[in-house]
């Protein structure tokens, strides 16, 4: 009976989102009429943010489960197309949707590395693993890397690594929802962080895997709506372009001409003037589009972003819930275009941005106009209250330049909207999209955590005789802790949204990136070499972030941003040459990965297991 | 050889084509930011390096992708190893 019901659900998804989407679109338009007819910018905000987050926990609630494989991953059935969407609605966290359009904006092309490294790694992950993953069958990704080399050291060292990648990741979503629950509900963030978990937590915690796959594809609708209509409205307004993404080149040119003629580059901030700048704001100090780093950095860093891509336990699992091998490959180019919609958008979002505040031709623009005048505009004193617009007159000329203005680097998303004089409604809309993109990641990365040390630790290794029921209990319970402890990391605020994502990446990278890929590509590699690659690549990895933070020179120009080079490197001898010097993995182990290399037929794990 | 070995060794020859097109654009056309910034060539308008990076480099993954995937299908197929749908 349950079974012709999911089977029901399941053929009828393009409907049910489609009403989904529908009745969001609705929702957004009443808000519209609301605002019109004279509601409050703050209860909009909460009107939006509540509206989206109480969906996701319906379908959170709907889609509880009692069975193993629909727990940990959704009962493999989950179709091609929507995977792709919960995907990158899983991969594309708070740094992704608001701090992402900012780093251009302040960077330029050096920032833009991100953007490579982070859609360039799909390839990576089609081609040399997921296929392969989901043919062997695994729950979570220490049970390929345990079943596949054999042993309990093996299976631990994979979940070492994996809960210190994913920590680290964790942490800054639940920031991100923190910091945006706090603002659209106007609670302070030490209790907005805890908002924001409770909603994580509704989501994942009664139906696992399953619940997280419905909610994400819910998630993602919402913040794509909120990311793309934004950069098309204003776009329109401007008379930049009707389709941004292939029209702007006209403003790109523009803004390198402003940029020089406002003296970008020249003119430089004293130490003095820049101390009174609030922390953590920044001002245009690299030029739009011209290249300004060099090959060697921006490289580096694309290729730790897309070895991280392929080693983030978090994304793979999300291959492990579609229904064939064949699905699962497919699925990783849907995933890529759903987050291509977005990651194009991004760089278009900051031109319009920096353009709209420094065209002296537009109405919005700021730049050269008077600083008290500048002080008087409602959007600068709402923003500058929220400490992220800060504004100072240096060289004590009355007239503000190009150097005497500091934004934060998520206001470029949050506040654009509002700068370049669109309605409220559409603020709103954005903060329901960042809180979607955060709780989203926030809810996969948990649910990878739990599920490694609930099936790899506590049933693989503690109790193997555990029954079902005992096990999803505990799988359960494990969320929750998880949660908390993330959650009281991020109420600290020791680091910012991005570099802590960066550094996940680095982590996954140093520890699991090889003995994945050789566990699939090459028979050759056994249990200790794997043991040895993950231990010594994490090891190399975070002695060497430690290095650098602690100003050593550092070697090969490699920066803290891309510490994953040395980890991965390690990783990669150490596992070559402790292979080669131990036994050759037996027959069984051998036949194993002959078998992961065929599409057709069993997979390598059973069912439930 | 027997099957299973030829089937390996064709989905290798189509890794390494896919890996090959992958670094182009995804490493190797990085090494040129200056050059590519210079060149005439701009598409849409947008200065090469700009474009490839927020939209070239991006779109060519996302067909890559989506041809490695035909392509393994084919492969798969033409050794029997195609999954039955309802498994």
């Amino acid at each position: 009976m349950t079974k012709m019901i999911k089977g029901k659900f399941i053929d009828n998804l393009p409907k049910v989102y489609g009403i989904y989407t529908g009745g969001f679109l609705v929702f957004i338009i009443l808000m519209a009429i609301a605002e019109q007819a004279g509601m409050s910018a703050k209860m909009i905000g909460i009107f939006f943010v509540a509206f989206t987050v109480g969906i996701y926990a319906i379908i959170g609630y709907l889609s509880r489960t009692l069975q193993l494989d629909a727990y940990y991953v959704a009962g493999r059935q989950v179709p091609t197309v929507f995977n792709g969407m919960a995907t990158a609605a899983d991969w594309m966290s708070g740094a992704s949707f608001v701090a992402m359009a900012g780093g251009i904006y302040f960077k330029g092309y050096g920032y833009m590395a991100l953007l490579v490294g982070w859609t360039g790694g799909y390839v990576l992950v089609a081609s040399l693993l997921a296929p392969y993953l989901r043919k062997f069958g695994c729950y979570t990704v220490p049970d390929f890397i345990g079943t596949r080399y054999g042993g309990n050291l093996a299976r631990l060292s994979a979940v070492l690594v994996l809960t210190v990648a994913s920590f680290t990741y964790v942490t800054a979503q639940i920031n991100a929802t923190g910091t945006i629950a706090s603002v659209a509900l106007d609670i302070p963030f030490g209790i907005a962080v805890y908002v924001g978990l409770a909603s994580i937590l509704i989501c994942s915690m009664l139906g696992g895997m399953r619940a997280v796959t419905w909610t994400q594809v819910a998630q993602y609708i919402v913040l794509i709506i909120a990311y793309l209509l934004p950069v098309f409205w204003i776009s329109n307004k401007m008379g930049a372009g009707i389709f941004p993404h292939l029209m702007l080149a006209d403003e790109v040119a523009r803004i390198a001409e402003l940029e020089s003629q406002f003296g970008l580059g020249t003119v430089k901030n004293s130490a003095a003037d820049l101390a009174t700048v609030p922390k953590g704001l920044a001002g245009i100090t690299k030029a739009h589009s011209e290249v300004n780093t060099t090959p060697w950095k921006f490289i580096s860093l694309a290729v730790c972003m897309m070895a991280g891509t392929a080693s983030l336990p978090h994304v793979m699992m999300r291959y492990f819930t579609t229904p064939s091998v064949k699905t699962a490959r497919r699925s990783v180019g849907w995933s890529l275009f759903f987050i291509f919609l977005l990651y194009s958008s991004a760089p278009m979002l900051a031109t319009l941005s920096k353009l709209s505040l420094m065209d002296p031709n537009l109405a919005t623009g700021i730049i050269g106009k008077s600083i008290t005048e500048v002080q008087n505009i409602d959007w600068y004193q709402n923003w500058n209250q929220a400490n992220l617009m800060f504004v100072s007159d240096f060289n004590g000329n009355g007239t503000l330049e190009l150097n005497e203005f500091f934004m934060g680097g998520k206001a470029v998303v949050l506040a654009t909207p509002e700068i370049a004089g669109l309605p409220y409604v559409i603020s709103g809309l954005v903060a329901a999209g960042g809180m979607a993109a955060a709780m989203s990641t926030a809810d996969g990365l948990v649910l990878a955590i739990a599920n490694a040390l609930s099936h790899d630790l506590y049933y693989k290794i503690i109790d193997p005789k555990a029954e079902t029921a005992k096990r999803l209990i505990v799988a359960r319970v494990l969320l929750v802790i998880i949660g908390f402890a993330g959650a009281t990391i991020a109420a600290l605020e020791i680091q910012g949204i991005l570099g802590s994502v960066i550094w996940a990446f680095d982590f996954a990278m140093s520890g699991l990136f090889f003995p994945l890929v050789l566990g699939v590509w090459w028979k050759r590699a056994n249990a200790q070499g794997a043991v040895a690659g993950m231990l010594i690549g994490l090891a190399v990895g975070t002695w060497y972030l430690i290095h650098v933070r602690t100003g050593g020179t550092p070697i090969w120009g490699v920066t803290q941003l891309t510490f994953g080079i040395h980890g991965a490197l390690a990783s990669l001898i150490s596992m070559v040459v402790v292979s080669l010097a131990t036994k050759a993995p037996d027959a069984a182990t051998q036949r194993m990965v002959d078998e992961v290399r065929i599409p057709s037929g069993r997979t390598v794990l059973g069912k439930q297991h | 050889m027997s099957k299973q070995a030829k089937h390996w060794e064709k989905t290798r020859g189509l890794l390494f084509v896919t890996l090959a097109i992958w670094f182009v654009f995804s490493i190797g056309i990085f090494f040129f930011g200056a050059e590519m910034e210079a060149s005439s060539f701009r598409p849409f308008g947008y200065p090469l390096s700009y474009y490839m990076t927020c939209q070239g480099s991006l779109g060519i993954f996302v067909i890559l992708i989506f041809w490695f995937a035909n392509r393994q299908e084919k492969i798969d197929e033409e050794f029997g190893y195609t999954e039955r749908e309802d498994d």
